[in-house]
């Protein structure tokens, strides 16, 4: 609501003046770790939630799609820029905060641009076994309904989603084996609950319709092969500069209906590679539609992600309740 | 409501003036090398065979580190402690060494913790083969 009530001068001032204010406090005593268990790095992904806490910032995410033709709207061409944050409040507890940009050309009319709903998420990691390189996290995400612009398709109902996130690395594999350590398995378990079960639409003609929104399996893994565990933990194989430090990975961003006249599942599949520096991350990939209701074509989706714990380790890199 | 145009070029002038201030962030703590130390090197290199071990295993890392909480040891096949127990950083404080005897052909495993500069802590092992 907020970013709606601010001329964009103002928003950008003050998100100007915010990072600045964080460069002026880093400058001010430890901290921990983003994204381990034992020796394994889980690099951030894209398409699919983080199994871990963190302090990060992903700034911007860009994705370029198609949609054809269909009973909802015309075809269309989608483009989102996206602010993700992250923030340790404890070690193990975490709260986030996302915001997209969305302008969608269609084949027809006028280009239509505004906010998605902006969403905010709670996370906790349960458990870490260091050994087993095994990360499980439980959380809920909050589409914040009538926050966004209706006229991208943002809801004017919220959708709450629990979920139970993983992360699981493969370094425990036996000797003969070990070219497959440097996989890593991460992903999410969630059901979405929307707070209006569905919405009364009256057309120019005044033709009323229901549109019914079910609940949803939101089903999301991630499968990645790391090149700097490969030669720091396995086998040194002289990969240089900027090859050792990629991660080729392949996301599946999937999500079922389950009731109200359900549909079927739609979803994209996402190859890609994530190339994790020091203090941020670059990625790319693909996005692949499972099936026309999710999109046409392939389209792409670009990351420039921030390790805010290594930028500003001790300040806000740190979580905010230390023990 | 406002007209598309200006809002996408506000938005963009927006985003970059962020991205500004962040890359200023990253040069300034760039200098201040506060990272975790990821391992970049080894001697003997990680997964190597070699035919007769350095007298000196030594690690190099991608940041600087505490000596007094980064630590390296070198095992033998049985899981027994086979290095001089002398481990030291390097004059630049990015290399980790530890004194070896001669080993006898065999596998072995260096097992490394180390905390950088910015209390950072990272861990990890790896194994090398002396041939006979």
């Amino acid at each position: 609501m907020i970013v709606h009530a601010l001329p964009p001068r103002a928003l950008e001032a003050l998100v100007v003046t915010g990072i600045t204010v964080l460069v002026i406090l880093s400058c001010s005593s430890t901290a921990a770790a983003h994204g381990f268990a034992g020796k394994r790095f889980f690099p951030a992904t894209v398409a699919t939630e983080d199994p871990f806490v963190a302090d990060e910032l992903s700034l911007p995410t860009v994705s370029w799609r198609r949609f054809g033709a269909s009973e909802e709207g015309p075809a269309v061409r989608e483009t989102d820029f996206a602010v993700d944050m992250s923030k340790r409040i404890t070690d193990r507890l975490g709260i986030g905060f996302g915001a997209t940009y969305k302008v969608l050309r269609p084949g027809e009319g006028d280009r239509q641009s505004g906010f998605d709903n902006l969403e905010a998420s709670v996370k906790y990691q349960f458990f870490t076994d260091a050994g087993h390189e095994a990360i499980v996290s439980a959380g809920v995400d909050w589409d914040i309904g009538g926050s966004g612009t209706r006229r991208v398709g943002a809801e004017p109902f919220s959708t709450i989603t629990p979920a139970v996130f993983f992360g699981k690395g493969f370094g425990d594999l036996s000797e003969d084996m070990r070219y497959w350590r440097p996989l890593a398995l991460t992903g999410s378990l969630g059901v979405g609950f929307p707070t209006r079960s569905a919405t009364r639409l009256v057309d120019d003609e005044g033709e009323e319709s229901v549109e019914r929104h079910p609940h949803t399996l939101e089903w999301n893994f991630a499968l990645e092969y790391s090149i700097p565990y490969l030669q720091s933990f396995v086998k040194d194989m002289g990969i240089g500069a900027p090859f050792d430090r990629m991660i080729p990975v392949v996301e599946f961003a999937m999500s079922t209906p389950l009731d109200r006249g359900r549909g079927g599942t739609t979803g994209t599949i996402n190859p890609g590679v994530l190339w994790a520096g020091t203090y941020a991350q670059v990625s790319l990939e693909a996005v692949i539609p499972v099936n026309d209701r999710s999109g046409k074509g392939v389209g792409w989706l670009a990351q420039l992600h921030f390790f805010l714990d290594d930028l500003f380790p001790h300040s806000l890199g740190r979580p905010l309740v230390s023990p | 409501m406002m007209s598309p145009k200006p809002h996408r070029c506000t938005a963009l002038e927006g985003v970059r003036n962020v991205l500004r201030a962040l890359a200023v962030a990253a040069c300034v703590h760039a200098g201040a090398a506060h990272a975790h130390a990821f391992l970049e090197r080894a001697t003997p290199a990680v997964g190597a065979s070699v035919h007769a071990a350095p007298p000196k295993v030594t690690l190099r890392f991608t940041q600087r580190l505490e000596a007094a909480f980064s630590k390296v040891q070198v095992l033998d096949g049985q899981g027994k402690r086979v290095d001089k127990d002398d481990g030291a950083l390097g004059a630049d404080e990015t290399s980790l060494s530890v004194s070896v005897p001669a080993l006898p052909p065999g596998r072995y495993v260096v097992k490394w913790r180390v905390l950088s500069v910015d209390t950072h802590v990272t861990e990890g092992d790896f194994a090398f083969q002396v041939q006979p």
